[in-house]
């Protein structure tokens, strides 16, 4: 087993398990900080795919902005702090049962699928040069225009939530 | 490629390690003895009132959007500016007009006053 | 290379050549060897933060006219570490309730975060941690890492005080981020690539001769991102105890101390690297071993500058501080960098003089415009009056004063 694969295997362990927790936690903040160590794990495995742009964007906007946002939010419920029981319900025979088939089933499936046991392709120069996303970005044959539209839908973005946050404010005015 | 991150993968665990190492030694050295009222949470030398919650101000989450966004906007400007050198003044252009928009965003929220504290 | 001009290269040089003769892979040898480093590099980091500290407060003292420790050491340099061999035996006083570990990971997460910088910054153009192509971004990705080791503390404390405390100082590092990442576009847009070694390399004329602007505004927003004087509301005493750290004693407490401080340090040296041009100044060619020593001036220098702002001003509130953040800073930010890449653009390649001079008097224009635009629309603003009924100390004469209103 080379070194890029059992990393692979203990980070995607982590991310697996701290998936279930987020899930499984009794408290909301815990549900909330074992969420910010899930997305650290996605970014590792970016770091291992070689693509280390992402893994930082994804540290940087991930685990800085939305991550502290869902904590603010999981801080302005009432519950946050309270042993809220167990979230699992009394339906988790059946469910296990679904999803072992379930994943089961889809190994089986894929079994011949050949990507499955081939390793990525090792990437060329030009792969590891962001200035070429940059290049791509503001190409009018490639992705200008979903660059600008991506600007309109993030101005749309903040219009709505502030508009939602303080429209609200003035009713209760 | 690889390597670099090998680096800084020993790194990040040794920075990790080494002051969780020192705080193991502090445990071992310092003195135990716990008694209930050097144990309660601390509130200006007074008996806590009330439960330990605080409701807080939504206008810390209204921050926190505002910075997602425009967070977003820059990483998207990040790989533009790499680039920045090889662009021609048409690139230029089209990131001025990508800031300008979201400049506007910036003056809706100023004037709609969700970035005044109280 | 020459042990003299260059030690640390000549060094790992001959280890490489040791443990290749005793036979080791070269996997081995590399991992062998950059254990070393960075253990050397953590480690180096901590002791220094003892320096820092006690240079800090001699400074300080100076600053406000007393001589400071003196007793323990001549110049009283023994001091910190007098005070370390203190926090090292103090008990761990753990709240009721607290949230084991979340309580304990604060601090160390909250000094990892600060050391990670290390490891990508360049000492000289031979000595790095480290060359990953997107060295600014994380640099400011580990600032990230950094608020959640706050979030941590202050949740993990069991007090509301500390809960309070915790979520402006989160507040505080994450609305100045803003104007820092757009701020931060503009080196890379100068030297056109993200990392470290590439910024620096670029400068031989030092960013902020090319963009003042935003270096003043990079430099306001890495003390802002520290949490130092005169933007440190979350550890006034009289208004939060001590915020997020209410709860932490002995060594814990200590780190949070050693990251503060350390991040006033790696701040200065980011400054430098960024904008004044890192480890570049005559003669490096030769001797690299001279870059390390440039580097350290030019920190000093910053560092220096840091502390006096810390000991002259007085504190912001926090309306004050986020009026600054995003009424002046970010505005002026994507200002700055739209008009910055506009003209970078127009006018002619090259480190000639047309290039420096109109980058220089754009920034100047940007500089007065805002000047004048502050003058005429930021009066001086009423402080917001307290109405009704406001409980008085028995005994006191009721008078109703002014009083500003701050959550």
């Amino acid at each position: 087993m080379s070194a890029q694969q059992f990393f692979f295997i203990v980070t995607a362990f982590v991310i697996l398990f701290s998936a279930m927790m987020t899930v499984l936690s009794h408290k909301m903040m815990h549900s909330a900080l074992w969420f910010v160590l899930a997305l650290l794990g996605v970014a590792v495995i970016y770091a291992l795919l070689e693509a280390s742009f992402f893994a930082v964007v994804q540290v940087l906007v991930y685990v800085g902005a939305i991550a502290i946002l869902i904590i603010f939010s999981v801080m302005l419920t009432r519950k946050a702090m309270e042993d809220t029981g167990s979230p699992v319900n009394k339906t988790w025979v059946l469910s296990l049962v679904i999803v072992l088939l379930t994943t089961v089933g889809g190994f089986l499936a894929f079994r011949t699928w050949g990507a499955l046991k081939a390793f990525p392709a090792d990437l060329l120069p030009v792969h590891y040069d962001i200035g070429e996303l940059g290049l791509a970005l503001v190409d009018p044959e490639r992705f200008a225009l979903p660059f600008e539209v991506t600007s309109i839908l993030l101005l749309a973005a903040l219009v709505g939530a502030i508009y939602i946050a303080f429209g609200r404010k003035e009713d209760n005015q | 490629m690889t390597h670099e991150w090998l680096y800084l993968g020993i790194f990040l665990t040794l920075a990790m390690a080494i002051p969780v190492l020192a705080l193991i030694i502090a445990g071992i050295l310092s003195p135990k003895k716990p008694n209930p009222i050097k144990n309660s949470t601390y509130e200006c030398g007074m008996e806590t009132v009330g439960p330990s919650w605080v409701q807080f101000k939504v206008q810390y989450y209204i921050y926190g959007l505002i910075f997602l966004i425009f967070d977003v906007e820059t990483v998207l400007l990040f790989p533009w500016a790499v680039a920045y050198n090889r662009l021609t003044l048409f690139g230029v252009l089209e990131a001025i007009f990508f800031v300008l928009i979201l400049t506007g965003g910036l003056w809706y929220v100023w004037r709609r006053g969700a970035i005044e504290w109280a | 290379m020459t042990f003299i001009a260059d030690p640390i290269t000549f060094i790992t040089h001959w280890l490489t050549q040791l443990m290749g003769g005793w036979g080791w892979s070269a996997t081995l040898i590399q991992v062998l060897l950059n254990i070393l480093g960075s253990g050397i590099l953590v480690l180096g980091a901590m002791v220094f933060t003892t320096v820092l500290i006690w240079a800090e407060r001699k400074l300080g003292a100076r600053f406000q006219d007393r001589p400071g420790p003196n007793r323990v050491g001549p110049w009283g340099i023994f001091q910190t570490i007098a005070d370390m061999l203190k926090i090292f035996t103090k008990e761990y006083i753990t709240p009721v309730g607290a949230d084991k570990i979340p309580y304990n990971l604060a601090p160390a997460l909250a000094v990892a975060a600060v050391l990670c910088v290390w490891a990508v910054l360049p000492f000289s153009s031979t000595v790095f941690g480290t060359n990953i192509g997107i060295g600014l971004l994380f640099i400011i990705g580990v600032g990230g890492l950094g608020e959640i080791a706050i979030i941590l503390a202050g949740f993990g404390s069991n007090n509301k005080y500390a809960l309070l405390g915790a979520f402006r100082a989160v507040a505080q590092l994450v609305s100045y981020e803003v104007p820092m990442v757009i701020v931060l576009l503009i080196p890379v847009m100068l030297s056109g690539s993200m990392g470290m070694n590439d910024i620096v390399a670029a400068q031989s004329v030092p960013f902020i001769v090319l963009a003042p602007i935003a270096g003043v505004i990079f430099f306001i927003t890495l003390i802002a991102e520290n949490g130092r004087a005169p933007f440190d509301l979350v550890e006034a005493d009289s208004e939060l105890v001590a915020g997020y750290n209410i709860e932490y004693s002995g060594l814990k407490f200590g780190f949070f101390f050693v990251a503060d401080f350390l991040h006033a340090f790696t701040s200065a040296l980011i400054f430098s690297t960024v904008f004044l041009g890192g480890w570049q100044g005559p003669g490096v060619e030769n001797a690299p071993i001279l870059g390390f020593v440039y580097l350290l001036i030019k920190t000093l220098v910053v560092y220096f500058i840091m502390l006096t702002l810390r000991f002259s001003l007085p504190r912001f509130r926090i309306d004050q501080m986020m009026n600054l953040n995003w009424k002046i800073l970010t505005p002026l930010a994507l200002f700055a960098f739209m008009v910055t890449a506009l003209v970078n653009k127009l006018l002619p390649a090259g480190n000639n003089l047309i290039r420096i001079g109109g980058l220089l008097a754009v920034n100047l224009l940007l500089w007065f415009i805002t000047n004048w635009a502050l003058s005429r629309f930021i009066t001086n603003q009423p402080r917001p009056v307290v109405s009704g009924a406001r409980p008085v100390a028995i005994g006191e004469k009721k008078t109703v004063v002014k009083e500003e209103t701050s959550a």
